[in-house]
């Protein structure tokens, strides 16, 4: 049952990924894109890990994802952008990452057949990795922290607005960038 | 439990949480009735309760048109997304002991997680609109999400610290001693405030305020389509109510040990006065500008989710500890 719902799971996570990119539409691929991470969720569940799953689904396709809608409605591209990426899509572009991801898929390929299919091992719940991350890991939970600290002050330097006469008008991108950035620091440290 | 059962409570969950959104939209126009001192709908049948029925046929039959400016596909597929991610959500709703769906060790994160994938609605009708006011009804409501939901998820982490799961379950019977509406007064706070911007009920529903942007995300949406908005919204209402009933209110749990009344009675009432709460708030609170929406969000709301997780967490480990 559970090696069934994987391969469906995965099925849909391939199909939506080389969907994603091929489509000339950004708010298209977006949405594939945004099936695929939801598809991995799945997978991930079935492996025994979901508190990854959930996190998965809460951070990369609830937040990160939105933002990256959010960039797509900002710019408003249009039917011209459309026509800007079908033309930038020809199949020369299409050969180095081609052979590129050939060989991982060939490596994927041998690592399944060596480990006899997924593994449906023990489950891993939210405390076990919260101990991991905050035992032997802190370092690098405490590094990510700092970077993400750096890109959000960064991120409010850009988006200062030096007070000369006018008064300061609110800036939506920049909050809402902040807010994702906070999102992910805050799920990290929760 | 067994599977036939489940399946049939799971079906009988999503008829209930459909048909009390339906009842949902006249019980809120006659509640606002009655606070504004008029009204509302009392025209057909027993109390104007007819009016759910009058409004279903209409909005059945009107003609179900896609412009043609617009992305199809994506038009279409917007409105079922919130229906969906809300009923969802509805899964790991504890509505008595063993009265659950799911129990899943990940409740309240699966929770979070539908709560935000509900945003890609209103999101994508925006997108997928063309309109000018639609987009910036969706580019308003991506902002407000994204940061609200920041919040929303850190004010419930008190909760878990005290509980210590994420098991919906296990934070009803860890309310036994006492419900967390006291313990977690700032976590409440902080949450019926991050979900009313979540669920952009009317203090916080800039991405369709009505008075500048027409009918901002949703204005080239009509008949079933426009319905399907509506009640993803109202299903966001009481899942919304659900959730604070579980989590600060001891959920089906007796007060004062009157366990003579069945759990899913105690639990249905309080939920029911906390979407009462929802309504007199729409009543009484006028909207916000964008950007005191914004700043309140990040200047205000934020450091106090901050500083109840830091006490929370000292309180927690000293009592752990004594």
């Amino acid at each position: 049952m559970e090696l069934i719902l994987f391969y469906i799971a995965s099925a849909v996570a391939i199909l939506a990924t080389v969907f994603a990119l091929t489509r000339s539409n950004a708010a298209h691929a977006l949405i594939y894109l945004i099936v695929s991470l939801l598809a991995v969720a799945v997978i991930f569940f079935l492996l025994g890990a979901p508190f990854a799953a959930a996190l998965e689904v809460v951070i990369y396709a609830g937040a990160i994802m939105v933002l990256f809608v959010f960039v797509i409605m900002m710019l408003n591209l249009g039917e011209e952008g459309d026509q800007r990426e079908r033309q930038r899509m020809h199949p020369a572009v299409w050969i180095g990452p081609s052979i590129l991801s050939a060989v991982l898929l060939i490596e994927m390929l041998l690592v399944i057949v060596k480990l006899d299919g997924p593994q449906t091992g023990a489950l891993i719940g939210a405390k076990q990795v919260g101990l991991t991350l905050f035992g032997p890991y802190v370092l690098a939970v405490e590094i990510a922290s700092m970077l993400l600290l750096a890109g959000l002050v960064g991120a409010y330097h850009v988006g200062r607005r030096f007070r000369l006469s006018e008064p300061a008008e609110s800036s939506t991108g920049d909050s809402s960038e902040k807010g994702a950035k906070k999102s992910t620091d805050n799920q990290e440290q929760a | 439990m067994s599977d036939f059962w489940i399946i049939v409570f799971a079906i009988s969950v999503m008829l209930g949480a459909v048909g009390g959104a339906a009842v949902a939209t006249w019980f809120e126009r006659r509640l606002l009735g009655l606070w504004q001192d008029r009204y509302g709908p009392n025209r057909i049948g027993p109390f104007g309760i007819g009016q759910v029925a009058a409004d279903m046929i209409k909005l059945l039959t009107k003609h179900d048109w896609v412009p043609p400016f617009a992305d199809k596909w994506v038009f279409i597929f917007a409105p079922t997304a919130i229906v969906v991610a809300m009923l969802l959500g509805f899964a790991v709703v504890p509505f008595g002991p063993g009265l659950q769906i799911i129990d899943l060790n990940i409740g309240l994160l699966f929770f979070l997680g539908m709560t935000s994938l509900a945003v890609y609605s209103v999101l994508l009708g925006g997108l997928a609109s063309n309109n000018k006011y639609a987009l910036l009804g969706g580019l308003r409501s991506a902002a407000q999400m994204v940061s609200y939901e920041v919040f929303m998820g850190l004010s419930l982490m008190g909760v878990v610290m005290l509980s210590g799961s994420f098991s919906m379950v296990d934070i009803v019977e860890s309310q036994r001693d006492g419900w967390y509406c006291f313990s977690q007064f700032l976590g409440l706070f902080v949450f019926v405030i991050a979900a009313i911007a979540e669920s952009h009920r009317l203090p916080f529903d800039l991405p369709e305020a009505e008075h500048e942007l027409t009918a901002g995300f949703h204005t080239e949406y009509s008949g079933m389509k426009f319905a399907m908005f509506m009640l993803g919204e109202y299903l966001g209402l009481i899942l919304i109510s659900c959730m604070i009933t579980t989590l600060f209110f001891g959920g089906w749990l007796a007060p004062f040990s009157l366990t003579f009344i069945p759990a899913i009675v105690w639990f249905s009432l309080k939920t029911f006065l906390v979407i009462c709460f929802f309504i007199l708030l729409r009543c009484a609170i006028p909207r916000p500008r964008y950007d005191q929406l914004m700043s309140l969000g990040w200047k205000i709301m934020l450091p106090i989710t901050l500083i109840n997780l830091v006490i929370t967490g000292a309180v927690a480990l000293w009592i752990a500890g004594a």
